[in-house]
Order: structure tokens, then sequence, then C-alpha cells
């Protein structure tokens, strides 16, 4: 069958791609293009080049080498028994598009994934060949982000990360009964493996490189993957348990959640409605408690209600607060850092400017009104020179007071 | 009252130059009016009338770094202000070296506030800036980009474009200046138009393209997509012509993409096979059902302990309006009885209960149904299923399988052996006969030896299944 022109396939695989959550192009090693033949820099944060009407951020370009897959996993719009539409570029039309896309300041690189087709071990090879094009002929030096296939051969594996600036492997599912049942061509132990091999490449590389200037890099940007939610019926607790494992033992620089979102010509076996969306913010919100705030995955869990499952109307650092109430007010003069970044309603920013400012002064609620966004919400938890609060953390309607009005339902939730 | 003016707007050295001069003078902030020359016509230094001040403090002016850095991104700023809450700072710092610690303090938020947006607007612009291909004189390429910032920042984002694209010929035109790289330096050039960029780009298609096909039309977001890229920037963005569109087709799409599985059935299981073989004969829930041939529903004994499933009934079948009565019916027939299973006591029926097919002249081409279609037809399968009740089910061939499963199977893998299915039932899945009659030579032979040796597996199964007795020879 003739391939349909560059516009049409580029239609299909970036439609196909947009399942994927990560967009992001930050954490990498700093360089740039003076010196060499080509284009392209990183410098640290990475860059939003537009956002598409879903809010989200377009910063790579995501693509798919092709939609064709010998996999059937159900959650997936390009498996095996799906109807979409097939279509698939060669290495060097990719390699084509990313330069011509980054010439014009559209992108800061390129993430690619793809269905597999052959073989894994074949798969694999046509992505690192269009990394590989990218580095070495064209002395590209943007951003790349290689997904890798979990059941192509280690050394494969690892080739993609002495190109790639950062790779990653879908978990796909917070559990393994929700894999066994919804991809079943998966494994999990295999997944987990393969993460495992590039957690140790990315350690040695990065010991190897304290010793030898010149050790070649690996991955500078680390791995990461994505966790569908709402597909299976794991918990908010579950998934907050999972995801912490990953970090521990993978050492990985990010979880993506992504809400399971109804698919074109979806499979018999999913549900047909979404999850909230707001679920999956509340997920990664407890992601940053975690990772900035300085709470214990234990700790989120105990904010979650009976069912597992985090508040959908408060955030769940409020949700906490709320439970373990013994702990406030926190007088804002005197504790320390980690008692106030405990506090509902202050970022890290507020605490950084809080804990400078209370060198010079000491803090009253206008000061504090100056560096936060909302008094109303931080007032029962605080002590300030001028403000105490009274009883109210006792109060039985403080979540009423405290939680979001309650509001019309979206008419497409 | 002394006067003090800066020849360029974004001049830090200069403001500098004076600001140190004006502190060294003890010249207080309410006694210094600030203020920028219009821009490109003022003198080529800034000058303060300090005349008849002499200078009065022995000690350097201080500042802290911090200042420093602070202060070379508030001077882009467009607010005329700018200058004097600089000078305050910096007066207040000679007294108070830690001043901008203090987050609280009224001057230091302002100058961070300031200092914020200047960061966003250079930002924003390495974002946003959207280069056109085009000539030079001698035929080699130039991007050209047109951008409009917010603030003073052309020159001192310039640095950015040039690391990135140090190999490149481009030229950045902004309404305040021009700046341009040629791959060795970057010169600067009176302010553009925006006609001066190239009116078009083939490779914008391709990005518009791009654009369309990676939004999500599930999960509308448009507030936070406003949030980050507001509307003033919309102008110089090609995809940005595309947003209207984008999201008035949004809720539709997913609304069509919900709808083609969810209100298709909403009325209860027919309770009998006669009312579901009625019901299917009306049902137009997908394309087969509305292409005017009549359902072909199951036939056998209502109790049958065994029920064979194929993937659609045929040209024979839809004449016949009875499943299995063709040329793969008549050789499934002949290898049940050569495995000693007798059709007569089982319930046959189909995946799908219409005839998909693609009229050829006069001849009518099966054509197999999609996943989807299966995936809709199921409902049925599941009614007859829960009536009929059998102890094992056969599935022939994948599309069976799938109406069986909700899944499509590897066949290779899968087939004769029986697998335990959540309601109690077996089921046992092998190759449907159609396969078999388009083979031929070796491979036929081969293969209907495996198809045989899978019926006498499931005679051995039924055995088990319908006697009761263990497994155990």
């Amino acid at each position: 069958m003739a391939q349909p022109g560059i516009l049409e396939r580029l239609e299909i695989l970036a439609d196909a791609a947009k399942y994927d959550a990560s967009c992001a192009s930050s954490g990498t090693q700093k360089r740039d293009s003076r010196g060499g033949r080509g284009v392209g820099s990183t410098e640290g944060m990475g860059i939003c080049h537009a956002y598409a009407p879903d809010g989200r951020c377009i910063s790579l370009l995501k693509l798919l080498l092709t939609n064709h897959c010998i996999f059937d996993c159900h959650y997936c719009v390009n498996r095996k028994s799906s109807n979409v539409r097939r279509a698939g570029f060669t290495p060097q039309e990719v390699v084509d598009l990313t330069l011509s896309f980054y010439k014009r300041n559209y992108i800061e690189g390129l993430f690619l994934s793809s269905g597999i087709v052959r073989s894994s071990n074949h798969t694999m090879e046509q992505l690192i060949e269009v990394a590989r094009t990218l580095r070495e002929t064209h002395d590209f030096r943007g951003y790349i982000h290689l997904k890798t296939i979990p059941e192509a051969d280690p050394d494969l594996v690892a080739q993609a990360g002495l190109w790639a600036d950062r790779v990653s492997i879908n978990v796909e599912l917070p559990t393994e009964a929700g894999l066994l049942r919804l991809a079943p061509d998966k494994d999990a132990g295999r997944i987990e493996g393969t993460m495992g091999n590039l957690s140790a490449a990315i350690v040695d590389a990065k010991d190897a490189r304290k010793h030898y200037r010149k050790a070649p890099r690996f991955a500078p940007a680390g791995q990461s993957t994505q966790m569908i939610v709402g597909a299976d019926g794991a918990s908010d607790a579950q998934i907050v348990g999972k995801a912490s494992t990953l970090y521990d033992r993978f050492g990985l620089r990010r979880v993506y959640y992504s809400a399971f979102s109804p698919i074109p010509d979806a499979s018999a076996v999913l549900p047909l409605k979404r999850p909230p969306l707001l679920r999956e913010h509340r997920l990664y919100q407890s992601d940053w408690l975690i990772r900035f705030y300085g709470f214990a995955p234990l700790e989120v869990q105990q904010a979650t209600s009976a069912d597992g499952m985090l508040p959908l109307d408060i955030d769940p650092k409020l949700a906490w607060a709320l439970k373990f109430r013994e702990n406030f007010p926190v007088d804002l003069n005197r504790a320390p850092r980690e008692a106030l970044l405990r506090v509902p309603g202050l970022g890290t920013k507020a605490v950084k400017a809080l804990l400078a400012a209370r060198r010079h002064r000491t803090l009253r609620l206008e000061d504090v009104a100056r560096v936060t966004v909302s008094l109303k919400k931080l007032r029962p938890f605080i002590v300030t020179v001028d403000w105490r609060p009274t009883l109210l953390t006792d109060r039985s309607d403080l979540r009423a007071g405290l939680a979001a009005p309650p509001r019309q339902l979206e008419l497409f939730g | 009252m002394i006067a003090a003016t800066l020849a360029e707007p974004d001049d830090f050295e200069g403001w500098r130059e004076l600001a140190r001069g004006l502190v060294g003078r003890g010249c207080a902030p309410d006694d210094v009016a600030w203020s920028d020359a219009g821009e490109g016509t003022g003198d080529l230094f800034g000058v303060a009338d300090t005349e008849g001040r002499p200078v009065v403090s022995m000690r350097p002016v201080r500042a802290s770094r911090g200042f420093l850095d602070l202060a070379r991104s508030v001077i882009l700023h467009r607010d005329p202000q700018r200058l004097a809450l600089l000078y305050r700072v910096l007066w207040r710092l000679q007294r108070q070296p830690h001043l901008l610690d203090d987050a609280a303090d009224r001057d230091v938020l302002a100058l961070h506030g300031l200092a914020r947006q200047v960061r966003r607007d250079i930002h924003k612009m390495r974002a946003f800036v959207r280069f056109r291909s085009a000539q030079d004189c001698d035929g080699s390429e130039r991007m050209i980009a047109w951008f409009e910032p917010d603030h003073r920042i052309e020159r001192a984002n310039a640095d950015f474009f040039v690391r990135r694209f140090a190999n490149e010929r481009w030229s950045i035109l902004t309404p305040r200046l021009s700046l341009h790289w040629d791959g060795a330096g970057l010169f600067e050039s009176p302010p553009a138009n925006r006609s001066d960029l190239p009116s078009d780009d083939l490779t914008e298609e391709l990005w518009l393209a791009y654009y369309r096909s990676i939004f999500n039309p599930a999960r509308l977001k448009v507030g936070a997509m406003l949030k980050e890229m507001p509307r003033k920037y919309w102008k110089n963005l090609p995809e940005a012509s595309m947003i209207a569109q984008l999201v008035a087709g949004a809720q539709q799409r997913e609304a069509a993409m919900i709808d083609t599985g969810k209100t298709l059935f909403d009325e209860p299981v027919p309770g009998s096979l006669a009312e579901i073989g009625k019901a299917v004969s009306g049902c137009t829930r997908c394309a087969i059902g509305c292409n005017g041939t009549r359902a072909v529903m199951g036939e056998g004994p209502p109790q049958a302990r065994l029920m064979i499933v194929g993937e659609q009934p045929g040209d024979s079948e839809e004449i016949a309006g009875r499943p299995f009565v063709g040329p793969a019916g008549q050789l499934l027939d002949r290898h049940l009885r050569e495995a000693g299973i007798d059709r007569d006591a089982a319930y046959v029926t189909n995946a799908v209960k219409h005839f998909k097919y693609e009229p050829r002249g006069k001849r009518r081409l099966h054509q197999t149904p999609t996943a989807g279609e299966i995936d809709i037809c199921r409902w049925w399968l599941d009614g007859e299923r829960a009536i009929v009740a059998p102890r094992v089910i056969l599935a022939l061939g994948a599309s069976a399988a799938r109406g069986l499963l909700g899944r499509t199977p590897a066949i290779g893998r899968e087939r004769g052996r029986a697998i335990p299915q959540p309601d109690g039932t077996q089921l046992w899945i092998t190759v449907h006969p159609s396969y078999l009659l388009r083979l031929d030579g070796d491979a036929q032979a081969r293969e209907e030896r495996r198809f045989a040796e899978d019926l006498a597996g499931l005679a051995a199964l039924l055995d088990v299944a319908v006697s009761g007795r263990s497994g155990v020879m």
C-alpha cells in the first residue's frame, strides 16, 4: 500500500503520540552550538514553545516512528486490534522534520517513541538510528528523549542512553494485575528489569565522569516513566506507593500520571468515561509533596480517605493538615523550615521568603500577606506576632470553610 | 531637583555610572528626577545635572552582586519609574547592606516584581520567536523572525539565539531595533516592520498539522493555555490561528469518541433466544447491520453443553438464514463427525450476526469485521451465552475469540487448550475452517491435521466437562 504524504503521516503519528504526558526538556547538561557544525542548545531549564488548548506545553516534537504494533494493550490507541489509520516514518524523515522544526524555533528537540514492528530489537534499532544520525551526522545539540522498548536487547537499550538526554519506559499501570489484564503482551518484571539496567548505567556513567572528564555521558537528564490513572481499579494510595517505590529503586527523575482518556475505537474492557482530570492533578500535587515538601509517601497515603483516594475538593496538603491538626498552628517566627513547609497555602518560594524576612523583622500578618497568595487559607494554621487562631483548628466545620465552593459539574465530565 | 537622563533605556552601565556619582555626592532619592532620553535621539552618554554638588562621601558606593544582577534585568523594564526605584534601593543599601534579604520590604518586593516581568518576557521571547526561511543575496539560507517584546530585552536576549543557532544566519526584527547574525558576528540595524517578514514558509504547514494533532480534545483546558500563552502573543504565532477552531471542535470530538460505544445499548438484554433473534434482525448499531442483509441467528438446543462460535455468516449462510451451512460449515461438520462431536447437540452461532461483504461483480466477497464491530455485536453474543449457559465454548478463529474474550488473542499461542473463563465455562480456541479452505498442498494437509487434533482435544474436554469425571485417566 502506498504511504500517505508527509503531512498526513505527521498528523497520524503525532496524534498517536499525544497520550504520552511527558514533554519535559529540562535537567540535562548545558551545551550549545558554538564551536560545532549544527544547531541546538540546552540550558538547564526547558522552554515551552507553544501551548495546546488542552493546556499542555509543546516543547518537543513528540512522534511515533510508526503506529503499527504487534502488541494488543487495551488502553492503547495503537494496539494491534484497533482500527486507527496506520503510518510510519523512515528514520531520515524524522531527522529532517526535527531539524527543520528546530531551526524555526518551534521546538526544543525530539521525543521519539514507536509501536513495535517486526521485533522489539528491530524497533529499538530504528529509534537509535534517528538519535545517532541527529547527533553524529548533523551535530544536533538539542534535546532528545527516547522511549525504550522493554523487550529489546539490553545492549540496544544501553546505546539509546548514549545518544539521548533522557530515556523512559512506561510502567503503564500501577498494579501488576492491571498490567496482566490490560496489557497482555507486556511483563512487569521485564519492564522493571530494564529500568534497573538503565538506572545502573546512569549511575555508572556519572561515576565514570568523576574520574575521567571525557567519559561518555549516559542519559544526562535521567529516566522517567508514566502510569495511566483510572483504567484499572488502583487507588490513589496504591499509586502513590508504587510511584515512591519507583523513585527509590530506580532513581527516576519523574513519574508522570496520565488520566486515562477515552480513545477512539476503545477496547471493550475499558471504562468509557474518563476519570476526573482533577484526580491526575491531585496525584501530581502529592508527588510534589514528596519531592519538594519533605513528606514521606506514608504520610501522603495517610491523607487519603478510607477507600484510599485523595479528596478531590481539597489539595492533599490541606487534607493532611486537617487530619493531623495537632501539628498546628505553626509559629511563622520560630518554626523550622520543615514545619513551615507543612502549612497549607505556603509554597516553597513563600517559605524561603519568610525565612529570609524573619531574620530582619518579626513577622506580622501583613508581612505574610505580601509574600503569599491568600491569607484566608493560611490563617487557621499559623501564628504571628499579631495573630493567633482561636480554637480554629478544633472546629469541625474547618474543612467546609477552606474547600472550594461547589460548582456545577462539567457537562462532559 | 537634579535631572538624571539615561542615554539608552537599556544602558545598564550608563545608569550604574550616573547612580554611583549621585550616591557619592549624597543626592537623596527624593532629589533626583530620573528619565529616559527619547529613544535613539538622545546623547551618546547619560547626563546628570550635578553641578555645584561636590563628592561628599569618601566611602566607595556599595552594592551587592545580588542587587547588580537584579538591576541589570530591572533596567530593561518599560516602566519609567524603574530608574527611581533602583536608585532608592541603591541608596538604602548603603545603610542596610542586607536589605535585599528582607523579602517583605515594599521596595524589594517591587524590584522583584519588575525583575520577574522582565524574566518572563525574556523567556517568552525565547519560546515564541518563529523563524521563516528566506534567501540572502548570495543564495544561502537566512532565518528571519518578527517579534514584539513587552520590555527592552532584545539585546539582552540576543546571546541566547547566538548560542542556539551559532552556525545559522538569522535576523530578529522588532519595533525597536533589528538584530542580525551572520555566523560570526552580531549586528544591529534600525527598527523594522512586520511586513519585512517573509510572507510564508512551507514548513509552517507541517507545524500547524503537528499542533492540531498533538492536542487531546478529551482534556480541554483553555485557561491553562491562556495563562502561559496570552492572547497578546497570538498575532505572531502561526499556530494560534487554529486555536478557536480546535476549542470549538473539542467537545464534539470527545463526545463522538464516547458515543460510539456508550449509548448503543440502553435496553435490557432480551430474556430468550427467540427474542434475541427478533431484536438482532432489526439491529443497526454498526455499519454491517445497515447493509441490507438479513441477520443470521444462532441455532441448536437452548440448553446445549457446547457452544460453537464462528466469525460471521457468509454468502450461503445469509441466503439460508442458518449458520455454518456453506463450504466452511461442511468442512466443520466433517471434522466434528470425525472427532465424535455431535453438531446437532451443540448451539452454533457467530460473533457477528450480519454478513459483511464487498460487492465484486455478481459475487459478494467476504470482508473481515473490524474489532469495533465485533465489540458492538458482543452484546448479543453475551446474551446468547447467558441463556444457553454452555459448559464449553469452541471459538473458531480470531474474530470469534475476540467476541468471547474482549481482546484479540494470538491464535498460535492460545489454541488447543482449555482457557477457564470468569463465568466458569471453558474456552477452547482453534482456527476458522475457512482458513483451511484457503490453503493448499502440504500446508493444507498440515493445518487440517492440527485442526483435527484441536477438535480431538475438545472432544476429550467435553467428555470430562459433561460427565463431570475428573481428568485423571
